[in-house]
């Protein structure tokens, strides 16, 4: 198939249609949820990762409290769970927040 | 040295030179170039996935670098009150906009992220806050990681009181 092909929508007017060069993401993948998990690091203090926490999703002070002590105590903690495109927006806020953190698929 | 909030300005006051240099040299010690640690420290895999990480530095790395090199120069900019040799610097006043506040956190962190990394401190030797005296130069760069983390303390508690 070529890159792109053409539809005569009237005499002497055309326009390109779109055609699907190469599939990224399949409709399975799309459906499989991501995680979103916070990693420790002995750097940052944990008001600030708190502070990041309520701000990036909106939790409330005891909840964002919460996960800050899981990373803590146990290396990591899972923040949010859902789409793929969600976790990649909340993982590069919380790589501006200078945070470790990456999204992982759920298997 | 006094810090405290006057109405929409954080000011630090009766700066002493040594305090003063080492807010000066925050914009500085934000820097990773010629230390991968550091780079990969400030800019870390986004996950275990090749593809995603391949995607990140294309079009996510960018935007990060963009977010912390203007975050470093509000704070470089706030600075420059403090430009001058070092009998000026004595009682010096540094005044900072309260909206400059999360430029001042990301700087400050960063600076406190890329020194930690290059001096490689352990877990142990970052949770001993009452370290001293400052003996060597990795004693000063411990101060300077704790000194900005004071700061940072400090902005997060007035922003949390409103």
């Amino acid at each position: 198939m070529s890159a792109v092909s053409a539809v005569q929508l009237d005499k002497g007017s055309t326009v390109e249609a779109p055609v699907r060069e190469a599939e990224t993401r399949n409709e399975e993948e799309l459906d499989v949820p991501w995680q979103v998990v916070v990693h420790n690091d002995p750097v940052n203090l944990m008001t600030y990762v708190t502070m990041v926490f309520q701000r990036v999703f909106g939790y409330p002070r005891e909840k964002a409290e919460r996960h800050m002590l899981e990373v803590h105590h146990k290396g990591r903690s899972i923040l949010w769970c859902g789409v793929r495109e969600r976790a990649e927006f909340y993982v590069q806020q919380l790589h501006g927040y200078l945070l470790l953190a990456t999204l992982e698929k759920i298997v | 040295m006094e810090i405290c909030r006057k109405g929409e300005v954080l000011q630090i006051s009766d700066l002493d030179p040594f305090l003063a240099e080492l807010l000066r040299q925050i914009p500085a010690s934000t820097n990773s170039e010629g230390e991968p640690g550091a780079e990969a420290r400030l800019f870390s895999r986004p996950s275990a996935e090749k593809e995603i990480c391949v995607e990140w530095k294309s079009y996510v790395e960018p935007e990060l670098r963009r977010l912390f090199r203007s975050s470093t120069e509000t704070v470089a900019e706030d600075l420059a009150q403090l430009n001058g040799n070092e009998k000026s610097l004595r009682n010096r006043t540094l005044t900072i906009p309260f909206e400059h506040a999360d430029a001042w956190l990301n700087a400050l962190n960063q600076a406190r992220l890329v020194i930690a990394e290059k001096a490689k401190f352990t877990d142990e030797e970052l949770n001993d806050h009452d370290r001293s005296p400052i003996g060597s130069r990795r004693d000063l760069s411990l101060f300077q990681v704790n000194f900005y983390g004071f700061l940072q303390e400090f902005i997060l508690r007035e922003m949390q009181s409103g």
